[in-house]
């Protein structure tokens, strides 16, 4: 029985990192995803502030769920979310400056982040805060390495660096385009179609499994 | 004079909310199907941001002056509360218009682009006048992004594309393509 609830438990992580991803599965989050993910150290910072946005909201709002009324429930949610959003607004500007000045005014709009909202609706508002915090955590980290994976390729290609090492020498020619607004669009519709095209490989692949299977029989 | 103008035709064309700023693209993927569908939105979106900056101007000079960490929760409660107020009025006085632009509201209450609208006129420091402009031209930028989207959309429809490709990722490489023709217009005024 214990070790049931640790499965479950390991389950409602890892959904939110892969099966599940908020970005490349459900196409949520989009706003302050591609705004900010020019850079792979402003996609970690803005990552990170999504991160623990959803974790304290989720926990919040589960925590409470017996005391929200039906009839208001959206309301009180965005007030809560919208509180961490301030919280750490203000951290970041007291902490790391020149990050907070990168990403500006997307750090507020956060609150406007779909994702965060559709969790507190879907999961956090139904189960223990033991679980939201999981649920959250994973889907948070799905987020977080969407964006990674996002910010680096946009970085590596568009300055020939990672974190601001230079990779490539001299002889590379950035392609400009990539840390631009175009290129944030057209990575993201690159790595969802390569998502979509692992996705329909693995489908083929257990339909011939279970073709075979069928024959053996 | 000059200065209303620029502030126009950046929010219209060379900072587009959508195609650079990278706001509002829930509905500019999700209502972007039929041409005259994605045109009402525009409307009606235009139409919140104008309510929005004068909220957003009424708050930051009257109430945010003495307690400037309560902005980001006033700016969402006002606004959401005076769209849906208004649209209580106008589903009162004009079930016509109600049924063009009403069904719409709800929506686009408090989405990134409203909340950013509201920020970016915050943080520039823009005055009553200026953020009406700004809001104005933001809103006219966002229906020019979302109707020539849809237009697109309409066309790919007919086209034979593979079954892989249909669907968000074509739209946001359909999106990239345009925002890079958006680009075209970053030189304007630089002359000026």
């Amino acid at each position: 029985m214990r070790q049931q609830t640790k499965e479950d438990t390991y389950q409602e992580f890892v959904k939110g990192l892969w099966r599940d991803n908020p970005v490349f599965v459900q196409v949520l989050g989009m706003c302050p995803m591609l705004a900010v993910t020019n850079s792979a150290i402003n996609a970690l910072a803005m990552g990170l502030a999504t991160f623990f946005v959803l974790v304290g909201s989720s926990f919040l709002v589960s925590s409470l769920r017996q005391w929200i009324p039906r009839q208001v429930r959206i309301s009180t949610y965005i007030i809560i979310i919208a509180t961490f959003v301030t919280a750490t607004d203000f951290t970041l500007q007291a902490l790391v400056p020149t990050v907070h000045k990168e990403l500006g005014a997307f750090i507020p709009l956060i609150v406007a982040n779909c994702m965060i909202l559709g969790r507190q609706e879907a999961f956090a508002s139904k189960h223990s805060p033991r679980l939201a915090v999981v649920d959250a955590m994973g889907m948070a980290s799905g987020f977080l390495f969407a964006l990674f994976t996002l910010g680096s390729v946009r970085e590596i290609l568009g300055e020939g660096a990672l974190f601001g090492v230079d990779l490539f020498g001299s002889s590379f020619e950035p392609w400009v385009i990539m840390i631009l607004p175009p290129g944030g669009f057209l990575t993201l519709g690159v790595l969802l179609l390569l998502f979509s095209w692992i996705k329909q490989r693995k489908d083929r692949l257990a339909e011939r499994l279970a073709e075979l299977e069928d024959d053996a029989r | 004079m000059n200065e209303l103008v620029w502030i126009f035709i950046s929010a219209l064309l060379i900072n587009n909310f959508v195609l650079s700023y990278f706001l509002g693209l829930c509905p500019f993927l999700g209502v972007s199907q039929r041409l005259d569908t994605a045109f009402r939105l525009g409307l009606a979106n235009i139409f919140v941001m104008l309510i929005t900056a004068l909220c957003a101007w009424v708050l930051n000079t009257y109430v945010l002056v003495h307690a400037p960490y309560l902005r980001l929760v006033s700016f969402i409660v006002v606004i959401a509360s005076t769209v849906q107020f208004i649209e209580m009025v106008i589903k009162k006085l004009s079930p016509a218009l109600f049924r063009a632009l009403g069904i719409f509201l709800p929506l686009i209450t408090t989405n990134c682009a409203i909340l950013g609208l509201a920020i970016f006129a915050t943080n520039r420091g823009y005055d009553l006048l200026e953020g009406l402009i700004f809001a104005l031209g933001a809103g006219a930028g966002f229906t020019l992004a979302l109707v020539l989207m849809a237009g697109l959309r309409e066309e790919t429809e007919l086209a034979d594309v593979p079954a892989l490709v249909r669907g968000t990722a074509l739209n946001l490489i359909i999106a990239g393509i345009l925002s890079m023709a958006f680009m075209g217009f970053a030189g304007l005024f630089s002359g000026a």
